[in-house]
């Protein structure tokens, strides 16, 4: 049993505990997922906000689907049509939605530290779905079953992360989970995409120029999205980049025979994965889709959903 | 609050023999046990429903399915105070549309308990027909749920609990009657909460 989290804003607060007790209480939503009918009771009445600052497409959906599969309703918030394009400050949006008395807010936006930001001053649960550079731990987390699953533990496995460490959140998510489980993880991308202070991430943490080297004797290879947006500033040609760090099917035979391929997705085919690989036996992308569904629901039933009352009566135990 | 134990309701002997009974009642009210499912709810309806499917096939010689139901998800009493629940997994490997199904649990108390499982095995499919076997009948009932299978109706008090233990979850095979008794020096209120 696990002390109730206020909300969830980062890997790095967790400890190991809290962290296995999520990915522990996944799994009875994983087999959810296979019910014919795909729809609980336990969240009924109570209404989480889905507010992305930032667009997305398969984050919100994947959340918007746990909480309506948990019986919650939602009400939606989509920076494209709101009032953010009219000016409106993000508390003040915020301080919006919390006062239709949402049960949680879900929140993504391209500011580090928005969700605390948020949090600090509502009532209500904050999960982030991202955050500027900073996190995205739901990823991380829904990333940890999807191991877990296939090799039967995280400890001391070696991942490999390949490509724009620096801007990805999913990367320093990822590092700062598999760290607490001494994962030895090896960052190779091109250098400007590299954050400075790299080594000092985390201990088990090393930096490797060569994808080749990068990839030998690899459990997971975990390819990054090429947000193509950065490819020019400064410029970095395609050609360059998939000469460099493609997740080919060439490299990936220096991992291990069994090794796990993830994408966070959305992913650029023939940038920085090729499609073999992507379409590949050791590919769980679309795993990694489901897993984040039966991840959300454990999040939202733990945020939202209630510890039963004192009741009179003994209940099962 | 203190707890105290009144009294034996049955001796590991009379456990036995009682299942041994209610197997053969489920046997009988389903034809042989032909398309006879059984549903243990967690935690200790689980055991239970493993050892009547045991004693079917010993005398029936029929392989009975044996599925198991959390109930956590659809419990009706989760407010914003205390501990949460932790949900388990419900393994239930074979498709309940078209069974008759037997749910089984320990003890039968408010109905509540029988009301979610009932909730969570429509969501699953569409039984032919669902049935209730439990250990103890206790009385106090919430909703209008009865057992069609009983090991044996005790009369209790609101304050009484009645406690099965089984050799696979708590080590000793015997059911008590214990009750909850106001205590000066106790703290808290212990016990099977």
């Amino acid at each position: 049993m696990l002390q109730r989290l206020p909300h969830l804003l980062g890997i790095e607060s967790l400890n190991r505990e809290q962290i296995e007790f999520f990915l522990d209480q996944a799994k009875p939503f994983q087999e959810f997922q296979r019910h014919p009918l795909k729809k609980l009771a336990t969240l009924r009445g109570k209404t989480v906000a889905i507010a992305f600052f930032e667009s997305s497409t398969r984050t919100r959906i994947s959340f918007t689907t746990a909480a309506s599969r948990l019986g919650a309703d939602t009400m939606a918030l989509q920076a494209e049509a709101s009032s953010l394009k009219k000016g409106e400050s993000l508390i003040d949006t915020v301080r919006t939605l919390d006062a239709m008395k949402p049960d949680a807010i879900v929140m993504r936006h391209s500011s580090s530290g928005a969700p605390h930001f948020v949090a600090d001053r509502l009532e209500i649960p904050v999960l982030n779905a991202g955050d500027g550079t900073h996190e995205h731990p739901t990823q991380a987390l829904l990333d940890a079953l999807t191991i877990r699953d296939r090799k039967g533990t995280l400890e001391g496995l070696n991942v490999t992360i390949l490509g724009d460490i620096l801007h990805s959140r999913v990367a320093r998510s990822n590092i700062h989970l598999l760290t607490k489980f001494d994962a030895h993880i090896t960052l190779c991308g091109p250098p400007m995409w590299m954050p400075p202070e790299v080594e000092g991430l985390a201990p088990c943490l090393r930096r490797v120029l060569r994808i080749e080297e990068a990839i030998e004797g690899a459990d997971v290879v975990m390819a990054l999205r090429v947000q193509t947006e950065r490819l020019h500033e400064p410029a970095l040609p395609p050609d360059e980049y998939i000469a460099g760090y493609q997740l080919t099917p060439d490299r990936l035979r220096l991992a291990r025979p069994d090794a796990l391929v993830l994408h966070p997705g959305p992913m650029n085919r023939g940038l920085e994965i090729d499609s073999a690989v992507a379409d590949g036996p050791q590919s769980c992308v679309l795993e990694q889709v489901t897993n984040g569904l039966a991840v959300r629901m454990a999040l939202l039933y733990h945020l939202v959903g209630g510890p039963p009352a004192d009741a009179p009566h003994p209940a099962k135990d | 609050m203190r707890i105290v134990e009144k009294r034996q309701l049955l001796s590991a002997e009379e456990l036995g023999r009682t299942l041994q009974r209610m197997a053969h009642e489920i046997a009988e009210k389903t034809g042989g046990a032909k398309d006879l499912a059984l549903i243990g709810v967690r935690r200790r309806g689980v055991p239970l429903s493993q050892r009547l499917a045991k004693a079917i096939r010993s005398f029936a010689h029929v392989d009975v399915p044996v599925g198991t139901l959390d109930i956590t998800l659809y419990r009706d009493d989760l407010s914003t105070v205390g501990a949460q629940p932790v949900v388990q997994s419900t393994d239930i490997e074979f498709a309940v549309d078209n069974r008759d199904l037997v749910i089984v649990d320990d003890v039968l108390y408010t109905g509540r308990t029988i009301r979610a499982a009932m909730n969570g095995l429509f969501d699953l499919g569409r039984p032919r027909r669902v049935r209730l076997c439990v250990l103890i009948d206790r009385g106090h009932r919430e909703l209008p749920i009865e057992a069609s299978f009983i090991g044996r109706t005790v009369q209790t008090s609101d304050t009484e609990i009645v406690e099965v233990r089984l050799q696979e979850i708590d080590g000793e095979e015997r059911v008590m009657l214990v009750d909850r008794v106001a205590d000066s020096a106790g703290a808290g209120s212990g016990g099977k909460i």
